[in-house]
């Protein structure tokens, strides 16, 4: 029964369609060659733009927005916790500073050191300080004086808060070879 | 039994062309059928082959490589990369784990490779073979010797010692002074709006290298994913097409 079914509507169906071959068909529902290619060009872009966000997205994704590190700016106490004459070590590990008080004031060292980056360490029986990478050595004021080191220590801004503290801003730099200690943030006069 | 096992669908279907080359035609034809031999030549000279003139540096290399592979799989078995684990895992692999020596194989691997790689290009160079039609491969020469170099970069931090941390502090404060991209190398201040300068301490070339302002857990990682997936993978790429130009290009070099 199915199958006789079956042959009927093989045999019936080419009858209800016109050829295609013979081009009867509706031009509406055609594709022109003009729109093939304004729909291929506007696939192509689509492409190109696409991609293109996928890589702008995986260049900002090596850019976290959150850090896991010290903060760069820190209230590092009052002028008192300081003694005069000593190179103070309590915030090197921290936040990589030395802080220096002399007669005039204070001022805060970079314990970053300007050959290639290393730490050097506080040598108070010599009253220098002395890189353990290349042997660069600085005076306690930071100006460099032994080994390959091209420049000094560089400092970092100091002021007083409103409560007396003092605030220590690392994300501004002063460098002594380009005059900039001279700069009243670069030194706390106490 | 052979011939029989030789006759199955098992055997054909694995081995196109079916039993034992014969005709000179044949053997070429198994060389060129394998994914694996096709990238080497079907044919050498017999004086390119000499160990007077090729030193065998470039297979050398090839073959520490695969040696680099394997021990560092499976050190990856042990190794973690945190700050917190980093350093006893390595003291753990070379103390605790049967065979320890795959990490000192895995070192000393490392070092090995780097001198044939120098000792490859040398030769090369030294008996010109960079010239036409070679200067392309030449050019993907100098690119492998640098993913050696960034290989070997990348491996020194693991252990995270102070060797290390110091070698790499060092190292990356070199991207600092990269033109455009990096903080303080020229050009970087082009890239500002007002006061506002884009290439800074956190957005320049050296942070997304070690995914921070300071060596430290950022750092370890990137530098332990670039290590054992990120260069890996680029590095095959290179060495595939390196070899299979070897072939295109008239094969090895042969002394004038």
């Amino acid at each position: 029964m199915a199958e006789t079914i079956s042959k009927e509507s093989a045999t019936k169906d080419p009858g209800r369609r016109p050829p295609a071959a013979l081009g009867k068909a509706d031009s509406s529902d055609q594709i022109t060659r003009r729109s093939f290619f304004s729909w291929l060009s506007i696939g192509w872009l689509a492409f190109v733009a696409a991609t293109g966000g996928f890589f702008t997205m995986m260049l900002r994704f090596f850019f976290p927005n959150v850090l896991f590190e010290p903060v760069q700016t820190f209230r590092a106490g009052y002028p008192d916790d300081y003694t005069v004459g000593e190179v103070d070590l309590r915030w090197k590990n921290k936040y990589g500073v030395w802080i220096v008080r002399n007669d005039a004031g204070i001022y805060v060292l970079s314990t970053t050191c300007t050959h290639l980056g290393c730490t050097p360490n506080w040598l108070s029986s010599e009253q220098k300080f002395k890189c353990p990478c290349h042997g660069s050595g600085f005076f306690k004021t930071g100006i460099n004086f032994e080994g390959p080191a091209p420049r000094p220590l560089e400092r970092f801004k100091i002021v007083l808060a409103d409560d007396g503290q003092i605030i220590v801003d690392k994300t501004r730099k002063f460098q002594q070879e380009k005059g900039q200690w001279n700069d009243p943030e670069a030194f706390l006069k106490v | 039994m052979l011939d029989k096992f030789r006759g199955t669908q098992l055997y054909k279907s694995i081995f196109r062309g079916g039993g034992v080359p014969k005709s000179r035609r044949q053997r070429m034809m198994v060389v060129l059928n394998s994914v694996f031999l096709h990238l080497h030549p079907v044919r050498l000279p017999k004086h390119a082959v000499k160990l007077k003139f090729t030193w065998c540096m470039g297979g050398l290399s090839f073959f520490i490589f695969l040696i680099l592979t394997i021990s560092g799989i499976l050190l990856m078995f042990y190794y973690r990369p945190t700050i917190e684990y980093a350093y006893n895992d390595i003291i753990d692999l070379a103390e605790q784990v049967p065979f320890g020596i795959m990490r000192e194989v895995h070192r000393w691997g490392a070092h090995a490779m780097v001198i044939t790689v120098w000792l490859h290009m040398f030769r090369v160079f030294m008996t010109g073979s960079y010239k036409p039609p070679r200067e392309f491969n030449w050019a993907i020469g100098v690119v492998l010797l640098l993913l050696t170099l960034l290989l070997s970069f990348t491996g020194y931090l693991l252990p995270w010692d102070q060797l290390a941390i110091w070698a790499i502090t060092v190292g990356s404060n070199m991207a600092r002074a990269t033109p455009f991209l990096g903080h303080e190398g020229p050009g970087a201040g082009l890239l500002a709006i007002g006061d506002i300068n884009f290439i800074t301490m956190g957005s320049d070339v050296r942070f997304a290298l070690i995914g921070g302002r300071f060596m430290g857990e950022a750092a370890l990682l990137r530098f332990y994913v670039l290590h054992c997936i990120g260069l890996p993978f680029i590095i095959m790429i290179f060495m595939a097409v390196h070899f299979w130009r070897i072939r295109k290009d008239g094969g090895i070099s042969t002394p004038v």
